[in-house]
C-alpha cells in the first residue's frame, strides 16, 4: 500500500488495483467547516487532473479533482449526512471514493509523503 | 495596484486568540477562530465577541438631522434622544447607498456605516450639509459588538445599567473603568451590544469580555451566516445603488411621516414602488439539500425560466440546510413558490420562504 499526493491537496492511498481518494489535512483546514460533499456516481469514469467531485465549507465551494484515472468502485456514503467528517478524519473516515485504477504510470507523476510536506513548507 | 490592509486595533488580539484573517473591504479581518460553525452555535446559545471596528463612525451635530433627513428614509425629527434607527441612505432614483445606524445622542447623532462605504457615504453627506455644519469622522473609535442571548447577563457583572437597556437603544456606560458609547443593537437576530470604545482602550475591553466563561470570539465567516439566517441585509450583495428599499423589503424603515412627505433623494421611485408594487423582491429561499446557492446563481421557476438572482446564500448551521437571499420577479415572491436555483449548472430545489429564516430574539418593551 502507498500513498501519493497532488499539489492541489488530494491523496490517494493504492492497494492493489484499488485507489481510496480523499482530501489532505491542510486541505480541510484550509476550507473550515465542511457542509457538503458532492461525489461522483459509481461506475463512473474518472481522469487524472479533471473534476471528479465538490467540497463545500460554509464560505465556498472547491473542486476536487482526481488523482488518478480510473472508474468509480465505491463512495463514502457516511459523509451525507455527516461531512463532518472530512474535518476529523481527513485522512481516514472523511475519504471521499475509491476507483479501480486504469493506469498504475500515472501515480508517478504524484507527489509521495515527504515531496507534498515539503510543498506544504513553500505555501505561505 | 491594491492598497495596503488596514488594521483594527485589535489586530495583535486577533493573532494571538488564533484567527484565520482574510481581507475584506480594504482591512485585515479575522473570518474564524474555533471554526464558523461552532462560532455561530455560541452567538446563537451564549454569547459571541465580534470586533467590527472596520465600520465606519462619525458625528453630526444635532442641528443636521434636518440636512440629514433629505439623505436618508427615517423619521429623524421623531427620533428621540438616546433611540437607535436602522435606515438607508438613498440616491436619487432611489437606490440603496448604504445602509447604517443613527443613534441620536442627545446634542449630537452618531453614525455607524459598512466599511465598504464609509469613504462614499461621508463624502456623500458632507457634500449635503449646509454652512457651518460639519461631518466629523471618528477613525479612532473601535466597535465591538457582542451578540447572542447571554449578552446581557454579561454586560450588566461591569455595567448594571446595560440590563436596563431596550432593544434599538443607546446609553453612554462605564464598562468596567472604560466609558463607552452602547448601543442594545446587532447584526445578528439574537439580542446584544454593540459598543463604540476609544481605539486605545479596545483591546482592554475586548480581553474583558472575553474572559466572561459565556463568550468566545466570532469572526465575520459566523457573522454572515448569523446575518442571513437573521434576514438582514449585507451591501453590495442584498442591496446596492441599484436596489430600491421597496424592492429590498426594508419599507418598514419609512414611516408615515416620511411616506406621506417624502422629501429624501429618490423619494418619486420609492414612494410610487411602495404604492404599485416593485417588479421583483428580495425573497428568503430554502433548499432541500446541504448545497449551497451562492452569490450570482441564477433563480428558475417551476418552468426553468429564470426569474432572478441569489444576492446571498449560504449553509445554515441552525436549520443544517442550504438557505439564500435573492431577488425574483413579483408574481414569484409569495411564500411556498416552488424554485430553483442553478449550482454548477444543476438546479437546486427550493421554496420561497418568510424572512427571517430564524427568528429574532431582540429584547422589545
Amino acid at each position: 500500500m502507498s500513498v501519493h499526493f497532488t499539489r492541489e491537496h488530494e491523496w490517494i492511498s493504492v492497494d492493489g488495483k484499488v485507489g481510496t481518494i480523499g482530501i489532505t489535512d491542510y486541505a480541510q483546514k484550509q476550507l473550515g467547516d465542511v457542509v457538503f460533499v458532492e461525489l461522483p456516481e459509481i461506475g463512473a469514469g474518472v481522469r487524472q487532473g479533471e473534476q471528479a467531485g465538490v467540497v463545500e465549507s460554509v464560505k465556498a465551494a472547491s473542486e476536487v479533482y482526481a488523482p488518478a484515472s480510473g472508474t468509480v468502485s465505491a463512495v463514502n456514503e457516511s459523509l451525507a449526512d455527516n461531512p463532518g467528517l472530512v474535518n476529523a478524519d481527513a485522512g481516514g473516515e472523511g475519504w471521499f471514493f475509491k476507483i479501480t485504477i486504469a493506469d498504475p504510470a500515472e501515480l508517478a507523476a504524484l507527489l509521495d509523503e515527504k515531496s507534498y510536506q515539503d510543498y506544504l513548507g513553500t505555501l505561505d | 495596484m491594491t492598497a495596503p490592509l488596514r488594521r483594527t486595533p485589535l489586530h495583535a488580539l486577533h493573532g494571538e486568540l488564533g484567527a484565520r484573517m482574510v481581507p475584506f473591504a480594504g482591512y485585515e479581518m479575522p473570518v474564524q477562530y474555533q471554526g464558523i460553525i461552532a462560532e455561530h452555535a455560541h452567538a446563537r446559545t451564549k454569547a459571541v465577541l465580534f470586533d467590527v471596528s472596520h465600520m465606519g463612525q462619525a458625528i453630526l451635530p444635532i442641528e443636521a438631522g434636518a440636512a440629514l433627513e433629505r439623505l436618508v428614509v427615517a423619521d429623524l425629527a421623531g427620533l428621540e434622544t438616546g433611540k437607535v434607527r436602522y435606515s438607508v441612505l438613498t440616491n436619487a432614483e432611489g437606490g440603496i447607498i448604504d445602509d447604517l445606524m443613527i443613534v441620536h445622542g442627545g446634542y449630537y447623532l452618531w453614525l455607524i456605516v459598512n466599511a465598504s462605504r464609509k469613504e462614499v457615504d461621508f463624502a456623500h453627506i458632507a457634500a449635503h450639509l449646509p454652512e457651518g455644519q460639519a461631518l466629523t469622522p471618528k477613525p479612532d473609535l473601535a466597535l465591538l459588538a457582542l451578540q447572542g442571548p447571554a449578552a446581557a447577563d454579561v454586560l450588566k457583572r461591569f455595567a448594571p445599567a446595560a440590563k436596563l437597556m431596550l432593544f434599538m437603544t443607546s446609553e453612554t456606560l462605564r464598562i468596567g473603568d472604560v466609558k463607552c458609547a452602547v448601543c442594545r443593537s446587532g447584526y445578528t437576530g439574537e439580542d446584544g451590544f454593540e459598543i463604540s470604545v476609544p481605539a486605545d482602550q479596545a483591546e482592554s475591553l475586548a480581553r474583558m469580555l472575553l474572559d466572561e466563561p459565556e463568550v468566545m470570539p466570532a469572526g465575520l465567516g459566523a457573522r454572515d451566516t448569523l446575518r442571513l439566517e437573521a434576514g438582514l441585509c449585507l451591501y453590495g450583495h442584498d442591496i446596492d445603488e441599484a436596489t430600491t428599499p421597496i424592492e429590498a423589503g426594508l419599507a418598514w424603515t419609512i414611516n408615515r411621516r416620511r411616506r406621506e412627505e417624502g422629501g429624501f433623494l429618490g423619494d418619486e421611485t420609492i414612494l410610487r414602488q411602495l404604492v404599485e408594487g416593485p417588479a421583483r423582491r428580495r425573497v428568503g429561499i430554502r433548499f432541500e439539500g446541504r448545497a449551497a446557492a451562492r452569490t450570482d446563481a441564477p433563480i428558475v421557476d417551476a418552468a426553468g425560466r429564470t426569474i432572478g438572482t441569489i444576492t446571498s446564500g449560504s449553509f445554515s448551521p441552525t436549520l443544517q440546510a442550504a438557505i439564500a437571499m435573492g431577488y425574483v420577479a413579483a408574481e414569484s415572491s409569495k411564500p411556498g413558490t416552488a424554485v430553483a436555483a442553478l449550482v454548477r449548472g444543476k438546479p437546486v430545489p427550493g421554496e420561497v420562504v418568510p424572512l427571517p429564516f430564524v427568528p429574532h430574539r431582540y429584547v422589545k418593551p
